[in-house]
């Protein structure tokens, strides 16, 4: 895609991006409240810049594998939203046929290998995703999005150092909320930096505020660019904050009121819209009309996949194994 | 017909090595699966034939080596993982039971992982209870995963190139016994393959039917031709493959032996080979039992060390012949 100030396309695309992702959350919660969906939700309301920043550096056939908090990448990395609601709702035109529902979502079409139940599931897969790359010559990079949580599970670092001495082109690319579940990032790590595990895997470790979508853009090219050079892996530090509990059982007993209110105090999406006015790329109307369509397009999506048929039980059974051709 | 005689271990990795050949996405990779020729000289001389990248040396990180050829089965190419020792494959859980067994269902069908993971298993080697387990059941529980485990090396050649076909994860189960024995039958030349999910009738008798899987098979085989020179014949059934399991030749025995024994070296407790029990309790075969069914299988221990301890801790042929004599004789 290319830089979110590049052009007025580019803003557009950023500030478009970062609203699909917000609305869609926000109606997840609305059907949640609304008991039209089940199951659970990871909602990533306040964290749209570092997945819109890191997929503008992407090309589609790049890959990538995403978390339990997984629609923000799925969107941006450009999933179809109908189809997307419709998995949440258990409809057959859903995206894993009500098979996988909100932490399961994959898009071939657009180089998403999966969202994952398990924390720091994502990053072996997307070691070998690149490994594939490097193998058959694709020139593609495979980045693995996790959170700061997942930095202390051993795939994390097994999949950091494969990727490190394979030169594999990957980006470990972190959303650090501050939180894994309840446990904050000091109670969970010894050291005050986590790009700092890079180091003890001989690869670069990179620091961003994860709320500029500018800024995670500008590293995630970075990456990107000395993956797909074969000078291997990068690992960025995107700080960020989900201003929603973890799920729809978080009563936000580990954070305080203040702590949440700073935080949103550092929306990423006003802080965009003022740097694509200010560089002259967009006025406050077209601003408007990128919110309202994104607004739009959820509430098409929510419409169409409220209508769409349930998905049944008959086939199950023939849907474990993908069928031996002849 | 061909009259090679192979060790298991020679006839997997001339399976790999067709597959090689045949696909340029096929890779192993493995703890020491390269230059060192694999921990049990399966990989031999591969990595010198295929070179570096494609007999592929991983550091020993076993849930990452999982992981990787599970990404790289979803972009497009085919692993062969080895690991180790299959008891090695707990550190590796998540990748096999939470990733690829589930990715294919889960993900509504749009992705696929056609990876085998190829590892040794079993006692015998006096390398206690976390290098001589048998695995079937943690597997074969798993839906999504097929289960391979076979007992002889045409068996395991014609099985792992239709292992390494199969657009869905194979979990490849080799007696690490078997690797430097030839086995009773000649091993084919060329691409013949084996379907998955097929049992094999292993020989054919009208007294008694014994289902067994593995090393016990040839155990088993001992017994029965033992046993018919005595005049007692032994219908002989090898799933080979455990999931999907094919009935099919059981229930059509059992209707005519009217005995069942089932044999495995794993612990009793949960194994696989009570699946084969359950399968025929709730079929109409049930009714043509005579005996009741006699079930063979290792004690509810880890694997002990000491020869004699290790010994007693699986069926042995002993064990099989006086069980298999005592249904007959007993139930007539």
């Amino acid at each position: 895609m290319g830089h979110p100030l590049s052009s007025p396309e580019h803003a557009r695309h950023a500030l478009l991006y970062m609203w699909r992702i917000r609305k869609f959350e926000e109606a997840v919660e609305d059907l949640f409240g609304r008991g039209m969906m089940h199951g659970t939700m990871h909602l990533s309301i306040g964290q749209e810049a570092s997945p819109t920043g890191m997929c503008m550096a992407m090309t589609l056939q790049d890959q990538i594998t995403s978390t339990h908090r997984g629609h923000g990448h799925c969107i941006a990395k450009g999933a179809d939203l109908t189809r997307m609601i419709a998995e949440l709702l258990g409809k057959k035109i859903g995206y894993c046929g009500g098979r996988g529902g909100s932490m399961h979502i994959a898009d071939v079409e657009t180089g998403n290998l999966g969202a994952n139940g398990v924390v720091g599931g994502g990053l072996p897969i997307a070691a070998g995703a690149a490994l594939a790359s490097k193998m058959m010559n694709r020139g593609t990079v495979a980045v693995s999005f996790f959170g700061d949580g997942a930095m202390n599970e051993g795939a994390f670092h097994e999949a950091a150092n494969m990727a490190a001495i394979w030169k594999l082109p990957m980006i470990l690319f972190c959303e650090n909320n501050g939180y894994g579940m309840s446990s904050s990032t000091a109670k969970a790590f010894a050291i005050d930096d986590l790009a700092d595990r890079g180091k003890g895997y001989g690869i670069p470790g990179v620091n961003v505020d994860g709320n500029d979508v500018v800024a995670v853009y500008e590293v995630a090219q970075a990456a990107v660019d000395r993956a797909k050079a074969g000078d291997g892996p990068t690992l960025i530090i995107a700080s960020t904050y989900r201003w929603k509990g973890h799920s729809r059982s978080d009563k936000n007993l580990y954070r305080t009121k203040e702590e949440i209110e700073e935080w949103r105090t550092k929306d990423p999406i006003p802080r965009f819209i003022s740097r694509a006015i200010e560089a002259g790329l967009l006025n406050q109307e077209q601003c408007d009309a990128i919110q309202n369509e994104a607004i739009e397009a959820i509430k098409a999506a929510v419409n169409e996949a409220v209508k769409a048929e349930s998905a049944e039980p008959s086939g199950l059974l023939d849907a474990v194994f993908k069928a031996v051709s002849a | 017909m061909s009259d090679r005689m192979l060790t298991m271990a020679e006839a997997v990795r001339e399976a790999m090595s067709i597959a090689f050949e045949e696909r340029p996405e096929v890779f192993l990779l493995g703890e020491d699966v390269g230059i060192y020729g694999g921990a049990f000289g399966v990989s031999g001389d591969m990595y010198h034939k295929y070179g570096a990248d494609r007999v592929l040396d991983t550091p020993i990180a076993e849930l990452g080596i999982v992981g990787a050829a599970v990404g790289a089965a979803l972009s497009g190419m085919r692993p062969i993982v080895e690991i180790q020792f299959s008891d090695f494959t707990a550190q590796a859980m998540d990748q096999i039971a939470n990733q690829a067994a589930k990715i294919h269902f889960m993900l509504g069908g749009a992705l696929h992982v056609p990876m085998v993971l190829r590892t040794p298993q079993g006692s015998g080697t006096g390398a206690a209870a976390q290098h001589s387990q048998n695995l079937e059941p943690w597997f074969a529980s798993v839906p999504g995963l097929k289960v391979v485990v076979p007992s002889n090396p045409a068996d395991a050649k014609g099985l792992l190139l239709s292992a390494i076909d199969d657009p869905n994860p194979v979990i490849f189960l080799e007696h690490k016994l078997l690797y430097k024995i030839p086995g009773r039958d000649p091993v084919p030349e060329g691409a013949t393959r084996i379907p998955l999910g097929v049992s094999k009738v292993v020989r054919e008798g009208k007294d008694l039917t014994i289902v067994a899987t593995g090393i016990m098979v040839n155990k088993c085989y001992e017994v029965a031709e033992k046993l018919a020179a005595e005049g007692i014949t032994i219908t002989l059934i090898d799933p080979r493959t455990i999931s999907p399991l094919d009935m099919n030749p059981v229930f059509e025995s059992v209707e005519k032996t009217g005995r069942l024994m089932v044999v495995q070296e794993g612990p009793a407790q949960a194994g696989f080979i009570n699946e084969v029990i359950a399968q025929l309790a709730g079929s109409s075969s049930f009714g043509s039992l005579i005996a009741p069914i006699k079930r063979l299988a290792g004690m509810n221990i880890p694997i002990p060390y000491a020869p004699q301890l290790e010994k007693a801790a699986v069926p042995q042929i002993e064990d099989i012949e006086i069980a298999a004599r005592e249904i007959v004789k007993n139930w007539r």
